[in-house]
């Protein structure tokens, strides 16, 4: 079934105010919303962040150009010299087939011949080639990738959008109903994303897939249940809610409550509309390209223009031990028509200045190829150098930081850590890399790691920004 | 307050006053004789002038007992057995036959594993073999009902093969195993204090114990063997370290090298004289059943973080002694009470109500009993899988989550409901906060939707409905709610069923309404 576009049928108080949409709502409104899908009922920090030393919340930051964050998550490892760090001249152990590369729209900047689109839009990104941490497994790769921390001592470290939706969200004016870090579709789940900061932080995966003919985003949409239905049994439940009687404002059952007043905006109000690519021209969505990593693109972009701090696309298939150079030709069109669309909307629409888009994933590929069997043309994890392209929030385009060797073995010159650009990327949003992060213990942690930490630090990405 | 708020709770109240709510979980008169318990706790509501919530209906005990205690929501036929049973003590009764249930054994096994941080993977390295041998063997401890000191002895002390000795693995369940980082551990899971607010030098004392423990490993890929490294002691008692092994209560400690030093502490931890060790045991306990520590808290034994009634926390711990560390003995005991007895619904400001056992504190289900008793009523199965693929992990179609034996495996229902990811073994690393997401899914989800329209057992109530509703209701109710529907919600019901909606559709909107009430998603 479709999820009922006209509000109207709503017969209860808040069918009204749900045709205004989701950001201009009355401020009665914002109140009891304040905490938003994951803000567990509005008003209820857990416990530790209550008893916290920092417990405070961080200031709304209003400097830095970035306001939003999409990540492209390639998971399982994108090989560098398939993607944005040809090697054209490597030999064929090192290319496959693959032995040319094209010129983009900046000159002197190269990238993988099967993706024209984004060699079109290479004024937009920069490509960092020189990023290492020396990690071959995929556990603790992505760990240091999406934490920017290395495993080890007794944190979980929070993911780089935990830290954002801490900063930038709720805590920070975010008054959105759609939580303020969202992954399409899946999470990822390689470790706890919210780390030490804890459940409130955590994604909010939409399952479901934005490719199919109804993007059913888990909870939001129900096929079968019309609004009439939905506000029928809502009524039911209330009316038999015993508890609930029986000890009416109970801080418990009062947050339940709340969760449930948000919840039903998303499942009868307009709110859900914007995770619709139904809502898009036909043209644009084939533009993206109608696959799951196409329409979670225009999902993304979506989502940015309702002011969704971060928005992680979990872009699966690059783990390539065998049938690489098949998979490429599958996939590299797939993410040129996705990712090019992406940067090019955003740009028309005045986004891109304040939205940083990065893309890349855990590690990169090993440049020479496994002929032999069982891999018959494959390439194993490699974690010596790779490279990952940014663009927008005050990221410059068209320009290469660091570079690897003739072979792209290893890093040449400027070395990049994670750790550095994700501090790089924290200024950018108007998020001090040295701000202590709530901690359970109350230990002092900062955003990003320091000297004293034991980490090697190469410093600000002042190149590109 | 908001209007759109307020909405929920004028509409819940419908034809229904909060007295008359409340009396369908209350009882009059007694429903079981007082124990050392109660009069701890009725001096302490007597000094602070609070009033105790009156004994739970025997629907709100079963139901209540069920899920404290096995973790399990009692099928429609034990729930009806129950309260047609016309036996005195039948409370009692009830109780001694789910301690010696297998469910016992299994979700309480999950709290020690939570406790314990029984996962194989990321950022903890147990690995799923070893995992899973540590596992067996909480779960085995717990169901030959192994005295807690004996346990914790063999925790400390054992040595062998991770794969092969399931004990040793606490000194593996750790994202750092060098000797200060062990004693924090041991500090945290056997004593409830957090190191951080210790003083250097007390911690640097324990560590010590710990300087001997030694790691390596096999050809097997992935086994290693834990073991008392007496050519290290040898070293350490040349260097002079061993001299500086204290006792966290400041008494120093004699270690020659001969003997492993983690014996020695494992015997003071666990003597008599060491009243702390059963405090920390007996606080924890009642925290896993109230969801609120004496101390709380329970890991966060401190001067300045006093037990809100000592005297009950007193109790608890020479209770323990007395019955040599018998756990089930102690939950027995305080099930027993009539504190635990309680109503839910508060007669005093619901918050100090809690904290000082003045009623039943209301929690939502974790994560696993949730979805296991959601299964439960739908005949339904979950699939749960482990992150990382080598070796892989499967997991029987009928497995329940409070079985599951390593924290790595999981769904994303019970990362959404808040089980602990057993990174530290904290007890705050579980989160019962309900969240937006959360009603979502319960309310609107395929998933759950999906789960009731295909559930055959949920076919025969709905068909049994169509055919007589006030049968099929009361049938419905017991399945979901464990307890027979009143009249006034029979005659919310026929009404509902009457109208344009149709019964098919009437009966599956009841299931959907009463799994989303809040009397079904908290214990109470």
């Amino acid at each position: 079934m479709k999820r009922p576009n006209n509000a109207s049928a709503a017969n209860d108080a808040s069918a009204g105010q749900a045709m205004m949409g989701v950001f201009d709502m009355p401020l009665s409104r914002r109140a009891v919303l304040k905490g938003g899908l994951y803000g567990a009922g509005g008003c209820l920090l857990s416990d530790w962040l209550a008893r916290s030393p920092l417990q405070a919340a961080p200031a709304p930051n209003t400097s830095g150009k970035a306001k939003s964050v999409i990540q492209i998550w390639m998971w399982g490892g994108p090989c560098h010299l398939d993607t944005f760090d040809p090697k054209p001249e490597a030999g064929q152990d090192y290319t496959g087939p693959f032995t040319g590369a094209i010129e983009t729209n900046v000159s002197g900047m190269r990238i993988h011949q099967l993706l024209p689109k984004l060699a079109q839009q290479a004024d937009k990104y920069s490509l960092i080639r020189s990023m290492t941490h020396g990690v071959f497994a995929h556990e603790t790769a992505s760990y240091i990738v999406q934490t920017g921390r290395k495993p080890g001592g007794r944190d979980v470290f929070p993911c780089v959008g935990a830290v954002v939706s801490l900063f930038k969200g709720y805590n920070a004016g975010y008054k959105g109903l759609i939580p303020p870090y969202v992954v399409l579709t899946e999470p990822q789940g390689r470790f706890s994303e919210a780390g030490f900061l804890g459940g409130t932080y955590k994604p909010f995966a939409t399952g479901g897939n934005p490719g199919a003919p109804q993007f059913l985003v888990e909870g939001v949409a129900s096929p079968g249940v019309t609004e009439e239905q939905q506000h029928q049994r809502r009524e039911l439940l209330h009316r038999l809610d015993m508890l609930n009687a029986a000890m009416p404002g109970h801080p418990q059952l009062q947050a339940l409550n709340e969760c449930e007043n948000q919840a039903y905006e998303l499942i009868v109000g307009d709110a859900g509309k914007v995770f619709d690519p139904n809502q898009e021209p036909e043209e644009v969505r084939q533009r993206y390209g109608r696959n799951t990593f196409g329409q979670s693109c225009l999902v993304a972009r979506r989502l940015v223009e309702a002011g969704v701090p971060y928005i992680t696309i979990n872009y699966k298939g690059w783990d390539t031990h065998k049938e690489h150079f098949q998979i490429m030709r599958r996939k590299l069109p797939e993410l040129d028509a996705g990712l090019s669309s992406l940067l090019q909307d955003l740009a028309d629409r005045g986004l891109l200045e304040s939205t940083i888009v990065w893309c890349g994933g855990e590690f990169g590929r090993k440049p020479q190829v496994s002929w032999e069997a069982p891999w018959n043309g494959g390439r194993q994890h490699y974690g010596h150098v790779f490279s990952t392209l940014v663009a927008g929030g005050g990221f410059r385009g068209g320009q290469v930081l660091g570079s690897s060797d003739a072979k792209g073995e290893f890093v040449k010159d400027r070395p990049v850590y994670q750790w550095d650009f994700i501090s790089t990327m924290y200024q950018q949003l108007g998020i001090d890399p040295q701000a202590p992060l709530p901690h359970p213990q109350g230990k002092t942690v900062l955003a990003t790691p320091t000297v004293d930490d034991g980490y090697e630090i190469g410093g600000r990405l002042n190149e590109i920004t | 307050m908001n209007p759109e708020s307020s909405s929920h709770a004028s509409e819940s109240s419908v034809g229904i006053a909060p007295a008359a709510a409340a009396s369908l979980f209350e009882t009059s008169g007694p429903t079981t004789t007082a124990n050392d318990i109660d009069q701890a706790v009725r001096r302490r509501l007597n000094r602070l002038k609070l009033a105790a919530a009156p004994p739970c209906s025997d629907a709100v005990f079963l139901r209540r007992a069920f899920l404290d205690l096995i973790g399990t929501l009692p099928t429609a036929d034990e729930a009806r057995q129950f309260l047609n049973w016309n036996k005195a003590n039948k409370r009692i009764a009830l109780v001694n036959q789910l301690l010696s249930r297998e469910e016992f054994v299994q979700y309480w096994g999950m709290k020690w594993c939570d406790l314990l941080r029984v996962k194989a993977e990321f950022p903890i390295n147990l690995w799923p073999n070893a995992a899973q041998a540590y596992d067996r063997w909480i779960r085995e401890s717990v169901r030959e009902n192994k005295p807690y000191d004996h346990m914790v002895r063999e925790l400390l002390t054992s040595s062998g093969s991770n794969f092969r000795v399931g004990p040793v693995n606490f000194y593996r369940a750790m994202q750092s195993n060098t000797p200060r980082d062990i004693a924090s551990t041991v500090a945290l899971t056997f004593m409830g204090e957090r190191v951080d607010r210790w003083p250097a030098e007390r911690l640097d004392g324990l560590a010590v114990f710990f300087s001997c423990v030694g790691f390596k490993g096999t050809r097997e890929w992935k086994e290693e063997v834990v073991y008392f490294d007496s050519v290290k002691a040898v070293d350490e008692q040349a260097n002079g370290n061993l001299a500086k092994a204290v006792f966290p209560d400041g008494t120093p400690a004699s270690l020659d090298g001969q003997v492993d030093p983690r014996e020695v502490f494992a015997d003071w931890l666990i003597c008599r004289e060491n009243a702390s060790f059963a405090r920390c045991a007996a606080n924890r306990i009642w925290f896993w059943l109230f969801g609120r520590g004496i101390v709380h808290e329970p890991d966060d034994f401190r001067s300045d973080n006093p037990a809100s009634c000592p005297e009950l926390l007193n109790t608890l711990e020479k209770k323990l002694i007395a019955s040599k560390y018998d756990c089930r003995e102690l939950i027995r005991f305080i099930v027993s009470s009539q504190t635990y007895q309680q109503s839910p619904v508060p007669r005093s400001d619901s918050q100090q109500a809690d904290t000082q056992f003045a009623c039943y504190p209301l929690r939502r289900l974790e994560a696993e009993v949730l979805i296991d008793a959601i299964c439960g009523i739908t005949d339904s199965t979950e699939s749960y899988s482990s992150a990382i693929p080598e070796p892989f992990t499967f997991i029987p179609e009928q497995q329940r989550s409070i079985e599951l034996p390593d924290g790595s495996i999981t769904s994303s229902f019970l990362e959404m409901f808040g089980r602990p990811p057993r990174d530290t073994g904290m007890a705050n690393e579980r989160n019962n906060q309900p969240t937006s997401a959360q009603r979502l899914h319960m309310l609107n989800s395929s998933h759950i939707r999906r789960k009731i329209e295909r559930s055959e057992s949920m076919k025969t109530l709905i068909a049994k409905f169509q055919k007589n509703p006030v049968q099929g209701a009361a049938e419905i109710y017991l399945t979901v709610l464990s307890r027979y529907p009143t009249d006034v919600e029979l005659a919310v019901v026929e009404q509902y069923a009457k109208g344009s909606i149709g019964k098919r559709r009437a009966a599956f909107d009841l299931v959907w309404a009463l799994m989303n009430s809040s009397e079904f998603l908290y214990r109470h």
